[in-house]
């Protein structure tokens, strides 16, 4: 007989005690809702189906009951305190005042189990009442101007959204493209950082997609000795064809 | 050939007592004295005696309808003997399978009430969320406000009262009846405690 493989059927839970034990240490179902005394009553039940009593199978049940009794008790006391530093007397008056208690609330749950089966065969009316007495609704003392001052501000129009931040004014490549041939045409070689020294972020940006536009054509090369060091441009090799479609494209 | 008609002295209370009669017809929850009162336009003590002489009217065993007080109040109902005629139209959806775990909340809120579900869960030593849900579903218990830390808290309703056919939760039998032999049960965890090793 497999402790393990117990079918349950709990109120929180319903298959093998396996898979029991598995969703509680992982955590995903709360101990809190699990009555362990269903599982108790369902493994004796179990029991008392077989002629023979198998040990082993008590013995693992009564380690994973305890364990798991053990779990459900710190996590439903754990906020209280002083609980743990009573002297065992005293915890086991503390302990007999909630059984008492809860063992009159099981009685009282059955006196109820009762009264109703008592009370099964009286039929009455369930339903809306048709005529119950409407909430009448009272309200305090309203001043118009006030209403319609509110009123006001809520019909006022709006303030324009402002659409600053979005406009960004791209210059186009082909300036710098001719800036930087222009340069090169009288020097040999230029510093890419010197010459767009005073623009802002979005110009440099600009700039720099028309180096990588001469470079890509072969009219220039580039050196960097580091990465953010600065970029070194110098004359290349120059194809007509390519500068021209490169300007066109840009 | 026609008798002619025999002039009968009508109780004085006959004209309150139709209309009271009326009155617990068309509601479908019970009617307080205070309600009559203020409905009929009359007085409490007029109407009590009407109330009187309509439960001897409606009285199990003479009419197919029977007028109770109930959950703090009068209704009518069907008598106990067309309940099987009544159980094959009808079902109690209300109590349908309400289970230990349910039973035992509705002791706790009956007799604790108005209390939250921290309090419920800590009486019976499971978590009862989902069950006081399906109470709440029910209508057997219901929202009563707020405790010190914003946590709700509940109480049973009328209709609770009316499915188990209390008059009010005064009717309902003392929590100390239930407590069995507390002595034994002290008795055997002191000695328990005794042994543990400290």
């Amino acid at each position: 007989m497999s402790v393990r493989e117990l079918e349950l059927d709990l109120d929180a839970f319903e298959g093998p005690f396996d898979l029991l034990l598995t969703l509680v240490l992982r955590e995903e179902l709360p101990l809190a809702e699990v009555d362990v005394a269903g599982i108790v009553l369902a493994f004796v039940e179990r029991l008392a189906e077989r002629e023979e009593l198998d040990l082993d199978a008590c013995g693992e049940f009564l380690v994973l009951v305890a364990a798991l009794l053990e779990l459900k008790a710190r996590g439903l006391f754990s906020g209280e305190a002083g609980l743990e530093d009573l002297d065992p007397g005293e915890a086991a008056e503390e302990l007999a005042r909630r059984l008492e208690e809860y063992r009159r609330i099981k009685g009282a749950a059955q006196w109820l189990s009762e009264r109703l089966a008592l009370e099964r065969d009286r039929f009455f009316r369930l339903g809306p009442a048709p005529l119950a007495p409407r909430g009448e609704r009272r309200l305090a003392e309203q001043d118009p101007a006030a209403l319609a001052a509110l009123l006001q501000a809520l019909v006022a129009e709006p303030p324009d959204v402002s659409l600053a931040h979005l406009e960004l004014r791209f210059p186009p490549v082909s300036r710098f493209l001719e800036q930087f041939r222009a340069v090169l045409g009288r020097r040999q070689r230029f510093d890419f950082d010197h010459e767009v020294e005073g623009l802002t972020r979005v110009e440099q940006a600009v700039a720099f997609l028309a180096l990588l536009e001469l470079r890509r054509a072969g009219e220039i090369t580039l050196e960097q000795a580091a990465p953010f060091a600065p970029i070194r441009v110098s004359r290349g090799v120059v194809h007509e064809e390519e500068v021209a479609w490169n300007a066109r494209s840009a | 050939m026609e008798r002619p008609l025999r002039l009968i002295q009508a109780n004085p209370l006959d004209s309150l007592a139709r209309t009271i009669e009326a009155l617990l017809v068309v509601a479908s929850q019970p009617l307080s004295v205070d309600e009559l009162v203020e409905a009929c336009e009359d007085e409490a003590e007029r109407v009590e005696t009407a109330l009187g002489l309509l439960s001897e009217r409606y009285r199990e065993g003479r009419s197919g309808i029977v007028l109770e007080q109930v959950a703090g109040g009068w209704a009518f109902r069907a008598s106990r003997d067309a309940a099987e005629a009544c159980g094959r139209l009808f079902e109690r959806p209300v109590e349908r399978s309400l289970s230990q775990a349910a039973l035992e909340t509705l002791a706790v809120v009956a007799y604790m009430g108005p209390c939250s579900r921290p309090e419920i869960a800590r009486w019976r030593g499971v978590a009862v969320d989902s069950v006081v849900a399906g109470l709440v579903e029910r209508g057997l218990i219901a929202e009563a406000g707020r405790g010190d830390l914003g946590v709700v808290r509940y109480r049973v309703t009328p209709l609770f009262e009316r499915v188990f056919g209390l008059e009010s939760l005064a009717a309902l039998p003392r929590l100390d009846e239930f407590g069995g032999d507390a002595e034994e049960l002290r008795g055997r965890l002191e000695s328990l405690a005794e042994r543990r090793p400290a």
